[in-house]
Order: structure tokens, then C-alpha cells, then sequence
């Protein structure tokens, strides 16, 4: 048993033995500054505002005051790691550490900070503090433990392949803290897909905590296609933090699936720097069991002339505790700026929890801005429907859930994703009843 | 076939039908029709088995099996198909994914195998194509941003494949245009046969002059106050059913 500052010297002890062996010293001065800046904040009561609905037990209950100190190896990538058909260059970490045998590399640049030029160090000290500026707790401790991570950089002659980065935890990382870093960078014109996705390897219940910290820097008139997909097993912990900065006429795409965790926070922020740049931010998440799931976004519209839509739906079960926090916030000058929000969600049992928040702070006069939150149980007049064509109440109980979500996923970029997500998302159903 | 008898039914603690009797044999097409609030919607409702239409009192039976002691699947793998005044939107849910879940679950009720999916596939398509929809509506969402036409279609084309012995069209006619009715009422004629049985509840004759009935009746305040053959429904559509109630009254 430990207490919560007992997590803070953890942490720094942590640091400390990761200081040592660094392959990337040029890291050292902001690493040392983020976790000053990680110890000096207070840990969240039910009274920060910030973390109101999580639960963070776990974290302090338990030390994961190590991380997993080499490559785990294994024989062969999980089923679940597959998403053939995209035929993207595919980069493995298992457990935070990069596995040359199961990546694929053929067409991308792609950099490992550790072998960062000077002109690239730049970049990333000066993302990576950016990224913290709003010092979220478990990003600055993400800055005081970021020893490697990879910077993925496009441009208008990048190849066309996506790039597929799959996070494997291992039962080696058990009571592990495993910390990650990327940083994807679209300079003008250049159009870019990258999938981040978390699994546990051969679904092992291993509590570890994973904080991950990504980046997207997307050019002038560039295009971000980006799919993060949270897929592991139940046990895991996951603090994150992602970011969109987008420059002028520049798109995103990003669609997220987040299946519960012990505890499982996920913080993504689009920043409209320039006008003209559209965001679509879309997901669904679902938990059972005594999972909990949060998703805090936070849409900045810092300039005139942009739009940005976002959906996202839940689906929570059993003793499952989800939070859906969307705040939109369009500053005085952000004209004509177009922003929608919808979450939508679905409770399957009586003690299932979701707490939904739309937040809008609007300084600018001539926009629109449109948000709804909902909760709801089954359609009774759809599940009539079913059951007076002979489907029995339990499968007709089953497709209406899943269509809820399936809805989403129809409208995916890249069906190959979504073909993917189905039978993994139905058999969790299937369970889940 | 269906045989019912002093149906007492209620809506949210209202009583709506109050003693209702109909018989309808095997090959028959009965309509039953009437002024709105008569009940016509709660007696379809009712009979295939929508929770907040509650049976009070008397028997509906179908071939013999008390239908008050089937769950609405179970009704409806016995034969039962209520077609729907407003079918349902199901986003998420292809209609394909559906047509089979539906063809599985009363396969399965029989303890019959369930079909291949590629005579499934055969099967559906040629339904499709049969009530006039283009094939791409077996992928969309289950009556997602169907017009209304389309809807009903979908409605015959279930039919089709899932081959109910008793349909009930619930105001089938409501909301469609002339176009529509005939492809719809085609679709019915060609389901039409001696071993199945059709009620037509119905607001208006229209729909009669493309679906012939054999038997007309007139719903009123719950209770069927008037039977005859197909020439009674013309006589309503001249009249309107005002002379009928003060008739009965």
C-alpha cells in the first residue's frame, strides 16, 4: 500500500534510474523541468474539476515505480495486432520498447528520437513543451519520463501508406509504468494516415500503467487521417494525451475506439491556430464490467473561419462508469467559426453510469455552435420491431447495441478499419451479455 | 386459422377494444376498417404482442395456440407478421444483417437448419427485386432514410422471405402514393394463397380496389358492428362511417 505523494516519489525514482541510461541526453533539461513541474502539482481530489469523475484508486493503491527495462519477446504478433488489408508500414513496441522483428518499414520516414538531427531535437523539445503548456498531471509525468519516441515526418512526396503503430503490453510490464511519446508531422500539402493502437498481448490481465503522449503537427492545407484504437484487456491503466495543431486550410480525421479499462483517460485537444482548417473528431467507446472510460476533448477554435464536428457515442454496461467531457471553445476573434457536437449514449444495465458534460465557451458573436448530450436505454419500439420478425429478445437486445456503434463505424475513411472493428466489437458484445 | 374472441384490450389504462370476435380462415383476406380511434391500430398491435397493448380479457388463437401466452418472437416464428403502419429506422443494423437474423431465429424456433448464406444472398436479392427496391437497400441500415413507399416495400419484401402464415397490414396504405400502393398491393397479391391469411386494417377503400377482400368488416368503438363482402367497403367510402355509428347506436 502507498499513498498518493508515495505515487510522486515513484515516479521521480523512476526518472532517476531511466537518467541514467538515456540515449537521448539532449531530452534531459526538459525532462528534469517536467517532472519539477509534475511533483509541484497537487494530486487530484474529487474536487479537481479536472478528474471529478475518475476513480484513481489504482494508481496509488499499487507502485509502478519501474518501467520494463528491455524488449519482451514474442513469437508471433496477436491476431488482433492484423490489419492486413490497410498494407501499412507497421512499427511494434512491446511495452514501450521498439521490436525490429515484428515492424515493417518500408516507405515512411520515420525517426526515433534517440537518432534525432539537431533540427529534429528542436521540433520536439519545442512540440513536446507546447503539449504541456496546459501542464495536465499525467502529461507533465509523461515529459519527465520520455527517454525515446518517434517522429513520423511527411510531406507533399510521402508515400501514400499508412502508418500502423501498434502498442503491445506483455504480461512483463505487470505493476509497470510504460510511458510513450510520438509526434506525426505534416508539413504543407502533405496527406498522412496513422493508426495508434493498444492491445495486451494474447489478452494477459496485466495492470501497468501506460501514459502515452501524441502529437500532430498538420501543415498548410494538409490532411491527417488518424485512428487511435484502445483494445486491451480490462487490467490496464492508460493516462494520455493527444493533441491536433492545425495550420492553415489543413484537415483531420481522427476516429477513436476506447473499450474500458482499470482506469482509462484519454485527453485530446484540437487547436485551430489557423483558419481555414476543418476537424472531424469522431469515436465510440464502451465499457462493462467495472471498467471505467473517460474522454475529456476540447476543441479550440483560436481563429476565424474554421469548423469542426465531432460525434462520439458510448455504450456502457454492467458496473461500468463512463465520462464524456466536450468542451468547445471559440475565442473572441474566431468568427464564422462552425462547431457541432454530439454524444450520444446507451446504458445496457441499471447500475451502468455515464457522466456526460458539453461544454461550450463561446466569446465570438457571428458563429454557430450546436451540441447535444444524450442518455438512453434500449428503443423500445425498435426492439419491437425485431421481435415481432422472430428474434429473440437477448440477439435483438445485442444488434441494437451494436448498431448504435455500427453507425459510426460506417463512416469511416478506411473500411479495412472498420471491417476490422466489427467482429472484434461484436464478440465483446457477445460476452458482455 | 386465427380465431378471436371478445377481445377486451387497453392502451395506457384506457380500454380500446371491448369484445372484439373476427374468425379468418386459411386462404381469406378479411379488411377491417373504420373511423380513427375505432381501435384498428391497437388490434394489430395488440395481437402481435407490443407491451403497452395489454390483453384484458378474451382469447386470440392461431392454429389452435393461445397467442397470449407467446412471447412476440414466439408469435411471430409461429406465423404471425404485423407489417407496420410506420416501420421502424434502425440505423446501424443492415437490412441484410436483419432479413437473416429473422430467417435464422424462426429456422431455428423450428428446429430447422438455417439457411447458407449464399442462398440467403439469392434469395434476398430476388425479394428485393420483387417489391422494386434497387439491391443497395440490403446493405443500408434497416429503413434508414427510406421514403415511405420504400418502407412498406421493405415491409413486403420481409414478407417474402420469411413466409408468414397470418399478415396483418396495419394501415399499410397510410402515407403512400398511388405509385407506391400498386407496387405494394402487387407484392400482397402474389403472397396471396391458400394457406395464408390476410388482414387489412385500413382508413380507406383505396387500397381495397388493389387488394380484393373477401370479407369487410367495420371497426367501431372497439367492436366489429358490421360484416359484409367487398361491396360494404364501397358503401363506406360513399357514405363515411357517421351513418354506421348512429346505426348502431
Amino acid at each position: 500500500m502507498s499513498d498518493n505523494l508515495d505515487f510522486i516519489q515513484d515516479a521521480k525514482q523512476l526518472a532517476q534510474s531511466l537518467e541514467k541510461q538515456t540515449a537521448t541526453s539532449w531530452l534531459s533539461d526538459f525532462r528534469k523541468q517536467q517532472l519539477a513541474l509534475f511533483s509541484e502539482k497537487p494530486w487530484p481530489s474529487r474536487k479537481t474539476e479536472h478528474f471529478k469523475y475518475n476513480n484513481l484508486t489504482s494508481l496509488v493503491k499499487e507502485s509502478f515505480n519501474q518501467s520494463v527495462d528491455k524488449t519482451t519477446t514474442i513469437d508471433s504478433l496477436d491476431q488482433a495486432a492484423k490489419l492486413s488489408e490497410l498494407n501499412a508500414d507497421t512499427l511494434v513496441f512491446i511495452d514501450g520498447h521498439y521490436s525490429k522483428q515484428h515492424s515493417s518499414i518500408q516507405e515512411n520516414k520515420i525517426t526515433f528520437y534517440s537518432e534525432a538531427n539537431d533540427e529534429q531535437q528542436e521540433f520536439i523539445i519545442n512540440q513536446l513543451g507546447q503539449a504541456n503548456s496546459a501542464k495536465n498531471l499525467f502529461s507533465l509525468l509523461n515529459g519527465g519520463l520520455t527517454q525515446d519516441g518517434v517522429l513520423l515526418e511527411f510531406n507533399k512526396q510521402s508515400s501514400d501508406k499508412p502508418v500502423h503503430i501498434i502498442h503491445i503490453g506483455s504480461a512483463a510490464a505487470e505493476n509497470k509504468t510504460v510511458a510513450s511519446n510520438l509526434i506525426v508531422k505534416l508539413d504543407e500539402l502533405a496527406e498522412a494516415t496513422v493508426i495508434e493502437q493498444f492491445l495486451s498481448h494474447d489478452n494477459n490481465a496485466t495492470t501497468a500503467l501506460y501514459n502515452q503522449m501524441t502529437q500532430c503537427v498538420i501543415g498548410n492545407g494538409a490532411k491527417l487521417n488518424h485512428y487511435r484504437l484502445h483494445l486491451e484487456e480490462e487490467h490496464t491503466i492508460h493516462m494520455g494525451q493527444l493533441d491536433f495543431w492545425l495550420n492553415r486550410d489543413s484537415q483531420l480525421n481522427s476516429f477513436h475506439v476506447g473499450l474500458g479499462g482499470k482506469i482509462k483517460r484519454l485527453d485530446i485537444n484540437v487547436y485551430h491556430q489557423q483558419s481555414g482548417s476543418h476537424a472531424d473528431l469522431n469515436g465510440i467507446y464502451l465499457a462493462k464490467n467495472n471498467q471505467q472510460v473517460d474522454y475529456h476533448t476540447n476543441v479550440e477554435h483560436r481563429v476565424a473561419n474554421c469548423t469542426s464536428q465531432e460525434v462520439f457515442r458510448g455504450l456502457i454496461g454492467g458496473s461500468a462508469k463512463a465520462v464524456f467531457n466536450g468542451r468547445i471553445h471559440i475565442y473572441q476573434d474566431a468568427q464564422k467559426t462552425l462547431a457541432e457536437l454530439s454524444n450520444k449514449n446507451l446504458l445496457l444495465s441499471n447500475k451502468a453510469e455515464i457522466n456526460t458534460k458539453p461544454e461550450l465557451e463561446i466569446y465570438a458573436d457571428d458563429v454557430r455552435c450546436a451540441h447535444g448530450a444524450t442518455v438512453a436505454q434500449m428503443d423500445e419500439t425498435a426492439l419491437f420491431y425485431l421481435l415481432s420478425r422472430g428474434i429473440p429478445k437477448h440477439k435483438a437486445e445485442l444488434m441494437l447495441s451494436f448498431g448504435f456503434i455500427n453507425e459510426l463505424l460506417g463512416n469511416l475513411k478506411h473500411a479495412s478499419v472498420a471491417d476490422y472493428l466489427r467482429p472484434i466489437l461484436a464478440k465483446l458484445f457477445e460476452q458482455s451479455v | 386459422m386465427l380465431s378471436i374472441n371478445n377481445l377486451i384490450a387497453e392502451v395506457e389504462g384506457k380500454t380500446i377494444l371491448k369484445g372484439l370476435n373476427l374468425e379468418v380462415k386459411p386462404g381469406e383476406v378479411h379488411a377491417i376498417m373504420g373511423p380513427n380511434g375505432a381501435g384498428k391500430s391497437t388490434l394489430g398491435n395488440v395481437l402481435a404482442g407490443r407491451e403497452q397493448y395489454k390483453h384484458t380479457d378474451g382469447t386470440a388463437t392461431l392454429d389452435g395456440k393461445d397467442i397470449f401466452e407467446l412471447e412476440p418472437e414466439e408469435r411471430a416464428a409461429e406465423g404471425m407478421f404485423l407489417a407496420f403502419q410506420y416501420p421502424v429506422e434502425i440505423p446501424g443494423v443492415s437490412n441484410l444483417e436483419f432479413l437473416k437474423a429473422s430467417m435464422d431465429a424462426i429456422a431455428k424456433y423450428h428446429k430447422e437448419p438455417e439457411m447458407d448464406s449464399v442462398s440467403f444472398m439469392k434469395l434476398a436479392r430476388e425479394a428485393c427485386k420483387a417489391v422494386d427496391l434497387d439491391q443497395n437497400f440490403l446493405k443500408r441500415g434497416v429503413n434508414e432514410g427510406f421514403s415511405g413507399g420504400e418502407k412498406k416495400r421493405n415491409e413486403i419484401m420481409q414478407m417474402m422471405l420469411l413466409k408468414p402464415k397470418l399478415c396483418i397490414l396495419d394501415e399499410t396504405d397510410s402515407g403512400l402514393d398511388i405509385d407506391a400502393l400498386q407496387v405494394v398491393a402487387k407484392g400482397v397479391n402474389e403472397l396471396r394463397s391458400r394457406d395464408r391469411a390476410f388482414v387489412v386494417v385500413t382508413h380507406y377503400q383505396r387500397l381495397l380496389d388493389y387488394i380484393i377482400p373477401d370479407y369487410v368488416h367495420v371497426l367501431a368503438d372497439g367492436k366489429i358492428v358490421k360484416s359484409g363482402g367487398k361491396e360494404l367497403a364501397v358503401e363506406l367510402e360513399k357514405k363515411g362511417y357517421s351513418w354506421l355509428e348512429q346505426e348502431v347506436a
